[in-house]
């Protein structure tokens, strides 16, 4: 984990310091402190409403915090905000590419509104294009863009001037797995480069694949941060999952096994699964379906699990990260946007 | 002043500039790249410009000037007025579909979003009354004061639509959903451009309707571009028309951007 105190701002890429934001009586970010070191992959890990995307607002000066302080390289959001500018990247929760230009065009637009001059902004599309495999399609206009394609334009826009540090607000959203995959070999790609990223993500596995450090929120605070491996720690050792066959036994099941876990199960009655925290492995799985066989409740499913970050963010917060929320997003914000 | 500082200035200004000039054509390549959009700007005007001819053409008394000549200042107005609605449309299209955020990411002039939106609108207008004097001229219409005042005329049509694109801007950045910024756009402009002396003299319509009529800015734009075509007294309803329209920039100007500097 990351001591803030330690880390002069100047010396990290980005420094957040006791930040608040509301938007009327929704307190969207209450006091969000974060580091995140040079050429680091940070995740942001959080559900709907946790406050991730007012934060990437923030450190890429669309916003104001009500009170607190932020710096990206070395600069403040507010004060610095228009030098900043030009050495960020934002790749948005929306494809923010413009329909009707090209591939091509929006680049070079965005390459000009980055000041690069019309023949750099060219020469610069050019390159994005052909490395984001968008050469092809460079002639064609954005909306006959295929869902990954958008995405992988946009986020071509993010970096047509080299930003120094980058922030993506979740920038698999909506895509199908494989266009996801896809996007995360070019999001490590870039990372390899050097560049600061600043990734938001509700997907745990995401984080775990792309964050070198995950720091996670919930309702406008950190409540962990500190790497993959350091979170899963949170939880123990392993888990036991446990699906039956009639989701009425579920309770019956859990009572069974629940004296073999290190800690409480956690059930979730609607799908008819037990998660079980346990130390020692096979000899466990074996005692478990003993249990269940004796007191006649028939298994559909049995596995023996490292954490995922979905254990680590349950314990965390006692409640799932799940994406159930995404209605009352909609509902606390009257913008539609995460807040 | 240091050189340096006057330096920088020139610097800023030379890139606001430069921005809006992007924008700009940015913004004009939507209106060639979609169709719906093409058609709104062509065939429309066109339309208009036939059918109150050919329809109310034999039906409405103007005095003893024919009704084409009195009729096409008139659909310059309205035309400007109905292409002014799409100015809140575009910045609503923009708004819902993330550009302006990107826009406000980039170490670009802010100012050049609006500026490029209503200039790119601007554009768009003197084409569309070009279009309409050349199918106009086929059915009949022509200047009557020379040439200087067919230029003034297409000056203050695309400079009166450019006016109403303040008002379109802000119901755009209000309401920042491109279908709503169409209704609530069609909303303002029916009545301002119908309550006028755009396509029937006001001195037919009941008196209580005509208090307004007589000095609505779009009459008095009219009667100056009728003024302007047809040769006439061009003064004072010139100026009452400057004045309405210095009027409504001093308010929606600064409405629009108070509301576009405070989305968040």
């Amino acid at each position: 984990m990351i001591d803030r105190h330690t880390v002069k701002q100047g010396s990290a890429a980005i420094t957040v310091e006791e930040v608040r934001k509301s938007f009327g009586a929704v307190q969207a970010l209450d006091g969000v402190n974060l580091v995140v070191p040079h050429g680091r992959v940070l995740g942001l890990l959080g559900p709907n409403g946790a406050g991730k995307t007012t934060l990437v607002r923030i450190l890429t000066t669309l916003l104001s915090p009500d009170s607190g302080r932020a710096w990206v390289a070395g600069l403040d959001v507010v004060r610095d905000a228009s030098t900043l500018r030009s050495i960020i990247g934002l790749a948005g929760q929306y494809a923010a590419v413009d329909p009707n230009l090209t591939g091509r065009e929006n680049l070079e637009m965005v390459g000009r509104l980055y000041h690069l001059g019309r023949k750099e902004s060219r020469h610069r599309a050019g390159e994005l294009l052909e490395r984001f495999a968008l050469a092809e399609a460079a002639h064609r206009g954005a909306k006959t863009y295929s869902g990954g394609m958008r995405r992988r334009l946009d986020l071509a826009a993010s970096l047509v001037s080299h930003p120094q540090v980058l922030f993506l607000d979740e920038p698999t959203a909506g895509l199908d797995p494989r266009s996801r995959i896809g996007l995360w070999d070019v999001i490590r790609d870039l990372a390899k480069d050097g560049t600061t990223v600043l990734l938001t993500t509700q997907y745990m596995e995401e984080a775990d694949q792309l964050a070198d450090t995950i720091t996670v929120i919930d309702k406008g605070r950190v409540i962990a941060e500190g790497t993959s491996e350091e979170l899963k720690g949170h939880c123990g050792g392993e888990m036991l999952r446990i699906r039956v066959s009639d989701r009425t036994q579920t309770d019956t099941a859990a009572q069974e096994v629940s004296k073999l876990g290190t800690d409480a199960p956690n059930v979730a009655q609607e799908m008819g699964q037990i998660s079980l925290p346990v130390n020692g492995g096979a000899s466990i799985l074996a005692e478990v379906v003993r249990r269940l066989d004796a007191a006649g409740v028939a298994i559909k499913d049995i596995a023996l699990q490292q954490p995922t970050l979905d254990d680590v963010f349950l314990a965390l917060t006692g409640h799932m990260a799940d994406i159930s929320l995404e209605d009352d997003q909609m509902a606390s914000d009257g913008e539609g946007r995460d807040v | 002043m240091t050189t340096s500082m006057a330096v920088s200035i020139r610097k800023q200004i030379g890139w606001t500039f430069s921005d809006t000039m992007v924008i700009t054509h940015r913004n004009l390549l939507r209106y060639v790249r979609l169709p719906q959009l093409v058609a709104f700007f062509t065939i429309q005007p066109i339309m208009f410009v036939l059918l109150f001819y050919y329809v109310f053409g034999g039906a409405i008394d103007v005095g003893n000037v024919k009704y084409i000549d009195y009729l096409l200042p008139g659909v310059f107005i309205q035309t400007a007025l109905f292409g002014s609605t799409q100015t809140g449309v575009g910045l609503a299209d923009d708004l819902s579909k993330g550009m302006i955020d990107r826009f406000r990411s980039l170490p670009m002039a802010r100012s050049a979003v609006l500026g490029g939106r209503i200039l790119a609108d601007s554009v768009r207008t003197a084409f569309v009354v070009l279009l309409m004097i050349g199918v106009g001229t086929l059915v009949g219409f022509r200047f009557h004061d020379g040439p200087l005042n067919a230029v003034a005329v297409i000056g203050l049509a695309v400079l009166c639509g450019s006016v109403f694109s303040w008002v379109s801007a802000f119901v755009g950045v209000s309401v920042r959903e491109p279908e709503t910024a169409q209704v609530a756009g069609f909303l303002w402009v029916f009545p301002v451009v119908f309550i006028s002396s755009v396509f029937v003299p006001v001195e037919g319509m009941p008196g209580w309707l005509q208090v307004y009529a007589e000095i609505s800015p779009v009459t008095v734009t009219v009667d100056t571009l009728r003024a302007l075509a047809l040769g006439g007294e061009v003064t004072p309803s010139l100026w009452q028309s400057l004045a309405w329209m210095a009027g409504i920039v001093a308010v929606f100007a600064p409405l629009a951007i108070y509301r576009y500097r405070r989305i968040s």
